[in-house]
């Protein structure tokens, strides 16, 4: 019996390291984003300083501002075109099936600068599309289909198979079908999927970096080249928004999804 | 087109259209570029680098480095699944997510939380990228391993522990065997990615940590494109032979899902 | 004489020589079936036979490898489902989760359109296309649900129905488009035996209410031979016979057939009123109804369904015949009067002992009576010759009947004579149907005056020749017809 709780106690004391490694460094960022002090280990009291200067850093706010535009607009046209491939691909037989998932796991395993590189020589070549919003838009995009169609096709095949045909057969033409029956039904396997897209865009700054012109710079990016230098104080009040904005979504999604899973058990 | 013929799988035409356009012509184009000289004419020379010794010590330090971080993930990763798999935190999500949830925290945040921290006390070397390159893929290998432990049988165990297997046999012949196929993803999602990342070492590196992303990554900001193609194509074989190996490994063993 | 309408009007749905395969393998096999305006007909076989797809390239979710698909003698083969006029009640409902009651049944509403002339045309004759008015969809919903008994559900969630109601709302969706054809994959499948046997004789009044040509998908022979005026039965994807539900159970085409079907007794009998029926002499309670009162009927009992009591418990007593034990029953003959009943039991009795027999109501099915001769009832339109919808044929008067006098005329299916070229017979018509019994073909023919005639033939029909018809005069049998019945096929 001592042994068994000795075991347990060593067990949660792991744990607990485990949990003190993960969050110990980002709990010091966002302490420190309340101090003004150069670097950690002074703390000159407690300020909103470094969000207002923040949130008057014009690179920094337009950074947001287009990270959050990019973010949400490949989302949206991922959700959009991965949920109809996955209602497609759940349709489908054998050898056009695993072409389909073969691309999807193309883009889900590649290293992203491989990814990034292969589409920065695509858009060298096609001239007529331009550096800048047009080339990030598709490139998010692309990588985020993936992620989608992964989220919907576990939810179609929980639906009643004959579904789809019952709106058909009362009239509905196919497309018709799928934003009057079909979308309802995977609203929140599609909300995951939209959301997933939302944070991989956001947390990009590899294929940002390649497929972008110097106009068009994320947050990601912005940090990337900030850090390669020095860090400015100013730096840990932006990591703590993300950070906020980042985990609001998260549990978001997990939300979301127990509450279908609470119904769909019902 | 004839509405009669339109089927559910036709919705899927945009995305295999924009996957050819968009997925497949890139990667074509760069293999041609990587097997193009600057002028345009076919050439092996980008290869031929190869033969230079630095680049295969650059590869072989970049092998080093993501062989430890997936060694160390593996082994303060495979306890926590066990623990946290088997104890009654299992039941709360909460614990659970608070897990699981840095993998979706900014990777650039994490490296500078760790910057932030430790460069002053470690100094930036070999020591600070790979604490960086743990911490930042650690959530990635634990994932995997927590999710088949998590879902394994629990009837294989109380079968082995009714045969009167010991704990550490029933572990040894039983629990480790059956979790193979998470360890397997867990060392796909650490183990090319630290090989190809180069932002881990241009936070937290000096010249000695240059990686193989960072060789890639140099090259093609340089405009040396052809160089850089030859280098990805190298990196997208190391993966495709990677992913071939473990999906091999995973299939026969058959997965315990 | 009267006018001479389109041959084939009554084919609502035709398939020819339709094939279909999944992967490389056969699922229809060369399928051809013309089904009637108004009937109730059934594809009945075991799973994987082939009658799930036969029914969804009906409704256009499947597309036919090779063959046509006709409405309404229209080739409906390349259009898509929801440009077909048939609706579909589905397995498992596949009702809209994300839709209360009301929005499932309004759904297909919202997309109908219905002429009108338009009311800015000076003129009043340009025909236009408006949608339902809200009032109308409402209307329309609440005489739907109405007619599945499930008034005032409109605001429920579908998922808090019980399988029951959910299959009400199913069938309330598809009925209230008023399809020309209603499709039922399976749509009992789901529900336990009590609630099947009563969705069942609702399906079966709502068919006969509606007027709507039913096409039902059951593995089921027993729901297959109570509901149906056709049963399809279908075996790899070949049709194995097709035919009454007695025509069936009497006569199987084929081993196969007989067996799917399984051993039964089938008696004649006399519906009282409802939930009564009576046969050998004795009244039985039982679960059907809305038959016509003292219509004639067959009841069938499945062996088991008969149990062996003492005599004075009995309902029917007789005497056992035979006896051969099964391996985990007894198979007993019982003579009760002049019918014998086969038994399974697993008390044994002895050859000769008096046995009493009882059946649960239950136990008894209750089928329509098929036709074993052709029955007219018409009008002597000479001395010589009768009327039948606007032919006249010739008839042998022994001087009983004078011209004008109403009569009942009745030709057996062997004395109807089928000749290769419809100028030789005294009518024209198409093979309807044809249907394999053992050692000769039981055939329909859809004749030009609106007529079905059913006939047996050595010969082998193809569907869709064009035959002509021919009766001898001492063929028909005439009796005097009392009370004032309408003239009818």
């Amino acid at each position: 019996m001592r042994v068994k709780a000795w075991k347990k106690v060593i067990s949660y004391a792991f744990l607990a390291l485990i949990l003190i490694f993960t969050y110990l460094p980002i709990a010091v960022l966002v302490v420190y984003s309340f101090t003004d002090a150069r670097s950690i280990g002074m703390w000159t009291g407690f300020t909103f300083e470094l969000y207002q200067e923040l949130f008057t850093d014009e690179e920094i706010l337009s950074a947001i501002l287009n990270s959050v535009i990019l973010a949400v607009t490949s989302a949206g046209c991922a959700t959009l075109i991965g949920t109809f491939a996955a209602v497609g691909i759940h349709s489908m037989k054998r050898v056009p099936r695993k072409l389909l998932e073969g691309a999807n796991q193309i883009t889900m395993l590649n290293a992203d600068i491989v990814t990034a590189i292969a589409f920065m020589l695509f858009f060298l070549t096609m001239q007529f599309i331009p550096f800048g919003w047009a080339t990030l838009i598709i490139s998010h995009t692309m990588v985020c289909i993936p992620y989608v169609v992964m989220s919907v096709l576990p939810r179609l095949t929980q639906l009643n198979p004959n579904i789809y045909e019952a709106g058909q057969d009362l009239g509905a033409s196919p497309m018709r079908v799928m934003f009057t029956v079909m979308f309802p039904q995977l609203l929140t396997a599609m909300l995951a999927g939209f959301m997933l897209s939302v944070t991989i865009s956001l947390d990009d700054f590899v294929i940002t970096k390649f497929n972008s012109n110097s106009d068009v710079v994320t947050i990601s990016v912005y940090l990337y080249n900030k850090l390669k230098k020095g860090v400015k104080p100013v730096l840990r009040a932006l990591s703590t928004l993300i950070l906020v904005v980042v985990t609001a979504i998260v549990v978001g999604i997990n939300v979301a999804q127990k509450r279908r899973d609470r119904k769909s058990r019902v | 087109m004839n509405s009669a013929k339109f089927s559910k799988q036709l919705f899927a035409i945009p995305y295999a259209v924009l996957a050819v356009v968009f997925v497949i012509i890139p990667l074509v184009m760069m293999l041609f570029n990587a097997f193009m000289s600057g002028d345009g004419s076919f050439t092996f020379d980008n290869f031929l680098n190869f033969g230079n010794v630095d680049v295969w010590k650059v590869l072989g330090r970049s092998f080093i480095m993501a062989f430890l971080t997936t060694v160390i993930c593996l082994l303060l990763a495979y306890p926590t699944a066990f623990i946290l798999a088997n104890s009654k935190l299992n039941k709360s999500a909460t614990i659970v997510m608070l897990f699981i949830l840095p993998m979706w925290i900014n990777s650039l945040l994490r490296i500078y939380a760790v910057k932030l921290i430790f460069e002053d006390l470690m100094g930036k070397g070999f020591g600070l990228v790979l604490f960086g390159m743990v911490y930042d893929f650690f959530p990635f290998m634990l994932m995997p391993l927590y999710t088949i432990l998590a879902n394994m049988d629990h009837s294989y165990i109380e079968a082995a522990e009714d045969l009167g297997a010991s704990p550490l046999k029933n572990f040894l012949t039983v629990i480790l065997p059956l979790s193979v196929p998470g360890i397997i993803s867990g060392i796909l999602m650490v183990f090319m990615p630290t090989v190809s990342t180069f932002a881990v070492s241009d936070i937290l590196g000096n010249p000695d940590t240059y990686m193989f992303g960072n060789l890639i990554n140099y090259n093609m900001e340089k405009g040396y494109y052809n160089l850089g193609s030859a280098y990805s194509m190298v990196m997208l074989a190391l993966i495709g032979i990677t992913t071939l190996i473990a999906n091999r490994i995973t299939s026969k063993k058959g997965g315990s899902k | 004489m009267a006018k001479v309408s389109v041959n084939d009007w009554d084919k609502i749905i035709e398939l020819k020589n339709v094939c279909k395969s999944f992967d490389g393998k056969a699922v229809v096999k060369n399928l051809s079936l013309a089904i009637k305006r108004g009937s109730f007909v059934t594809l009945l076989g075991p799973s994987g036979c082939g009658k799930t797809t036969t029914l969804r390239m009906i409704a256009g979710f499947e597309e036919a490898d090779s063959g046509e698909i006709y409405l309404e003698k229209q080739d409906v083969t390349e259009i898509p489902p929801h440009k077909r006029p048939i609706n579909t009640v589905f397995q498992k409902y596949a009702l809209f989760p994300h839709l209360n009651v009301y929005g499932n049944i309004a759904y297909g509403l919202k997309l109908q359109r219905v002429e009108e002339i338009d009311p800015k045309d000076p003129e009043g004759k340009k025909i236009k296309l408006r949608k339902y008015t809200k009032a109308e969809i409402s209307e329309k919903v609440g005489r739907a649900l109405h007619l599945v008994g499930l008034e005032g559900y409109e605001q429920r969630d579908v998922t808090s129905l019980s399988g029951g109601q959910q299959q009400r709302v199913a069938i309330a969706r598809a009925l209230v488009l008023r399809p020309k054809v209603l499709l039922l994959d399976e749509p009992l499948g789901a529900l336990d035996l009590k609630m099947r046997k009563e969705m069942q004789l609702e399906l079966m009044e709502m068919h006969k209410k509606l007027g709507i040509t039913f096409v039902y998908v059951t593995h089921d022979q027993e729901e297959a031979l109570t509901m149906s005026d056709i049963i399809v039965v279908m075996k790899d994807g070949v049709v194995q016979q097709i035919g009454s539900p007695k025509a069936i159970y009497d006569e199987p085409a084929n081993a196969f057939v007989a067996d799917f079907i399984g051993e039964s007794n089938i008696i004649s009998a006399t519906m009282i009123e409802d939930y009564k029926v009576r046969f050998l002499d004795t009244d039985f309670k039982c679960l059907d109804k809305n038959f016509g009162k003292n219509e004639e009927v067959d009841v069938v009992i499945r062996p088991e369904d008969i149990k062996l009591t003492d005599i004075e418990k009995g309902m029917l007593t007789g005497k056992v015949t035979s006896q051969v034990f099964k391996g985990t029953f007894y198979e007993m003959n019982v003579l009760v009067d002049d019918y014998e009943f086969t038994v399974q039991s697993t008390e044994s009795r002895d050859v000769g002992e008096t046995v009493g027999i009882s059946v649960k109501p239950n136990g008894l099915h209750i089928m329509k009576k098929m036709l074993v001769y052709n029955q007219f009832i018409t009008e002597m339109d000479s001395d010589e010759s009768i009327d039948i919808n606007g032919v006249s044929f010739n008839v042998f008067n022994n001087g009983s009947f004078k011209q004008g006098d109403k009569v009942k005329a009745s030709v057996s299916l062997d004395d109807i004579i089928l000749t290769d070229y419809e100028e030789d017979g005294i009518v024209a018509g198409n093979i309807v149907q044809t249907v394999y019994k053992g050692s000769y073909f039981q055939v329909q023919v859809a004749a030009d005056n609106n007529c079905d005639f059913w006939l047996d033939s050595d010969d082998e029909w193809d569907i869709g020749d064009r035959v002509g018809i021919l009766i001898k005069p001492e063929s028909f049998v005439l009796e005097k017809v009392t009370e004032d019945s309408d003239e009818q096929c």
